[in-house]
């Protein structure tokens, strides 16, 4: 069980995640979209949709930053853990309020606008209804747990099994010792990821930052040669002007 | 210089009765599909009037097209790039829906399945095509057709705004005391396009030779800049694939030397298509113009002229087929924009140098000349009242010369001027001297320019040349070998089980494809069977 959960699990994801998007790359370029809804309806949307968005690039960076950074190293610059730990937890408190009123306000968009309803697929239903489970599960470890609980320590043990994957030296021991909201919340991640291929999140893969450098006005060759033209509409008119023979 | 050939099109606004023939054969070829109820690609609207979508030429409020930073450069009026990228999460520029309108179905069934002997007459009432629920229609593309609630709406025009206010004071909204003309509008097909320019994911593209402005719709990532950068809001998005779409300039029939649908099927046959050649390099500086009354006569000095040798050259030397410079030669819109120079760009001021150009209507000036109490037959009473009536010539000039009024009453001088021209020549064979010097046209210029707005056939009215092909017999059978239809992706018109008519059930139901590609119906069912 403790394999199948922290060594087989991250892996199959993993390889979900990769092969998934390659797939869809290969397979559904028409698909890879925003899927917009703006046009429907934009009042809730101009608020929701910039402090999700923004909030969730705070909450990418803050996990890459406790994940993929060893205590050792900010330790070895200079940061005390005291100070990390009153960064980590006010930062990661703001970014973390600003997704959870981000994604409530684009959910209450999706359930209160008849227009927005009716567009939303069961894809994106499953989306919303694991960001807000991990959005949930993310918020009381970091509130309920380090903030208003006791604290816990994940940079010396969840962050060092999920560098582990990357080495493939997996080390399970650390993980059942977690809490169990940590638990979750890890599984959950792995499981997000499976599923980010098939839903509308590829668009951030399409993040258009070539958009700041190319030129305005963009020209394209033709890349396959034009069939041959038909005859003239004239011809074909004339042609039909021929009085019809009864034969045939 | 970099020459490059634009199709482009002319419309006679004199000739449009409003049918919306246009409209609907183009809505019928490309947006009857579910997410595009409230797309068109042409629709026709009536002016005064604040037109589709909602006040789409207050550019204060929705901010398309091109404007002059305070260092007199080019800017999109949206803002540069990085503004852009900021505002990618929820484009506060963006029209909703009910700027459009909210797509109504009917529910039919009540009608068909009402049983026998009913006391009260079944009725069917509107639903929303995007949420099903029953609604009240209260708008549509073209509700202000022949000024229909114009009384209450129509001073909201964005050009009325625009006017000088003694000029915007003198048009009112009252039987028998107003004017109003039709304006077909399609993609500008522009040569600096904003809405190309705003496309954070490089999906829009101009194509290099013909100029038709596409959406590449595998690239599109939804990200809906194009929508608000562009100013005549002519790109749209289909809510139901994502991703935005906008008139083709009918590609696949300009590509096989046809006009476009809405041309093909205007039944006033006021549209011109025809291939104009201009000069990439020059495009920048003559959007960057400073003065707005400048820019008609910039946008003018883009194009060049085809019988120059010069030109000819250049064009033969940039591998332009020798068909191709050929119908530049015969082109309708060349001679309409550059030699009777009477064609005017519709809102020269956005600076995208658009693509679709447009006579000016005569008759809404003629009828002011009959309600002023003066002769409209004599070119005199006529040219003075163009100069002295301002009504609707300011207006006018706000649709099609950035406010220059002067520009558009010239234009309208020479309409009058061949008209009564060709009068006197009609009516007694003479030749009106006076006229041609005032207009400062040849009789023959004018003669030709007569037969060109009055009586061109079909050839004379479309020159389009198919696209180059240099060995037709190989990709014929090229084409021949790919069962795919390139329009059958997800969404897309090909998706619709008529649209194949050469097999299956339309082909045994009479119906067949011509040569030409077009449409026919068999009246001998044995036909083709034996």
């Amino acid at each position: 069980m403790t394999t199948l959960l922290w060594v087989a699990l991250p892996y199959a994801c993993l390889a979900v995640f990769a092969a998934g998007h390659a797939w869809r790359w290969r397979h559904d370029q028409f698909g890879w979209t925003t899927h917009t809804s703006q046009l429907l309806e934009s009042r809730l949307l101009r608020l929701g949709s910039p402090l999700f968005h923004l909030g969730a690039f705070g909450v990418i960076g803050g996990h890459a930053l406790g994940l993929l950074v060893p205590a050792s190293l900010t330790e070895r610059i200079g940061v005390s853990e005291h100070a990390y730990h009153v960064v980590s937890l006010s930062a990661g408190t703001v970014t973390g309020v600003m997704l959870v009123a981000g994604l409530a306000l684009l959910i209450a968009r999706r359930l209160v606008n008849g227009r927005v309803r009716r567009v939303t697929t069961t894809m994106d239903k499953v989306l919303y209804a694991f960001l807000a489970a991990m959005v949930v599960l993310g918020m009381a470890a970091t509130v309920g747990r380090n903030m208003l609980g006791g604290g816990y320590d994940y940079r010396e043990t969840i962050a060092v099994w999920f560098r582990g994957i990357f080495w493939f030296q997996p080390h399970t021991e650390l993980m059942t010792g977690a809490p169990l909201v940590y638990q979750l919340h890890a599984i959950g991640g792995f499981l997000f990821l499976a599923l980010w291929p098939f839903t509308r999140l590829v668009h951030v893969w399409s993040a258009p930052m070539a958009y700041l450098w190319r030129p305005y006005v963009v020209y394209r060759t033709r890349r396959r040669a034009v069939g041959a033209p038909g005859p003239a509409p004239a011809a074909v008119r004339d042609a039909a002007r021929r009085p019809v023979s009864s034969g045939r | 210089m970099r020459i490059r050939a634009q199709v482009a099109m002319v419309m006679n606004l004199d000739k449009c009765i409003g049918c919306h023939t246009c409209s609907v054969t183009c809505k019928q070829t490309w947006t009857n599909r579910e997410g595009t109820e409230y797309v068109w690609f042409n629709n026709v609207e009536t002016k005064p009037g604040i037109g589709y979508p909602k006040h789409y030429e207050d550019q204060e409020r929705w901010k398309g097209g091109w404007k002059l930073d305070a260092r007199g450069r080019l800017t999109l009026r949206s803002g540069g790039r990085a503004k852009r990228l900021s505002r990618i999460f929820a484009n506060p520029d963006l029209p909703t829906l009910d700027d459009y309108y909210e797509p109504a179905t009917f529910d039919k069934d009540i009608l068909v399945n009402a049983p026998a002997g009913l006391t009260d007459t079944p009725v069917k009432r509107p639903h929303s095509a995007l949420t099903g629920e029953p609604m009240a229609v209260t708008w549509g593309a073209n509700w202000e057709d022949s000024l229909g609630g114009a009384h209450e709406r129509a001073d909201g025009d964005p050009n009325l705004a625009r006017m000088p206010a003694a000029a915007a004071a003198k048009v009112k909204f009252e039987f028998e005391k107003t004017f109003m003309f039709h304006l077909p509008r399609i993609c500008e097909h522009c040569l600096n396009p904003a809405c190309v320019s705003a496309c954070p994911s490089g999906a829009m593209y101009k194509r290099a030779e013909d100029g038709i402005v596409l959406v590449d719709q595998d690239r599109c990532r939804g990200w809906r800049m194009c929508v608000s950068a562009c100013p005549y809001k002519k790109v749209y998005v289909n809510h139901a694939t994502g991703k935005a779409e906008k008139c083709t300039f009918c590609f696949p029939r300009i590509e096989a030397g046809q006009p476009t649908i809405c041309s093909e099927t205007c039944v006033g046959r006021l549209r011109y298509l025809g291939i104009v050649l201009y000069d990439e390099d020059a495009v920048l500086a003559a959007a960057s113009v400073e003065d707005e009354h400048a820019l008609l006569d910039a946008q003018r000095a883009v194009f060049l002229d085809p019988h120059d040798p010069a030109v000819e050259r250049a064009a033969r030397d940039a591998g332009m087929p020798d068909e191709w410079i050929g119908a530049a030669q015969r082109s309708p819109i060349w001679k309409l924009i550059a030699e009777y120079r009477i064609a005017l760009p519709l809102h020269p001021e956005y600076r995208t140098l658009p693509m679709v150009w447009y006579v000016p209507p005569l008759s809404p000036v003629l009828d002011a000349v009959g309600l002023a109490g003066r002769d409209d037959t004599d070119a005199d009473d006529v040219f003075h009242t163009i100069r002295d009536l301002r009504i609707p010539v300011e207006y006018l000039a706000e649709l099609f010369t950035a406010g220059d009024a002067d520009a558009a009453a010239g234009v309208l001088m020479k309409l009058a001027a061949m008209r009564s021209y060709m009068r006197v020549r009609t009516l007694d064979g003479t030749v009106a001297q006076e006229l041609l010097d005032g207009i400062g046209m040849t009789a023959e210029q004018v003669e030709a320019m007569y037969r060109l707005l009055a009586i061109a056939k079909y050839d004379e009215r479309y020159v389009i040349p198919a696209a180059h092909a240099k060995d037709a017999a190989a990709l014929e059978a090229q084409a021949a070998s790919h069962d795919d239809c390139a329009l059958d992706c997800e969404g897309g018109p090909g998706m619709t089980e008529q649209f194949h008519l050469s097999e299956g059930a339309g082909a045994r139901a009479g119906l067949f494809r011509r040569t030409d590609g077009r449409r026919g119906l068999s009246l001998n069912p044995l036909r083709g069977r034996s």
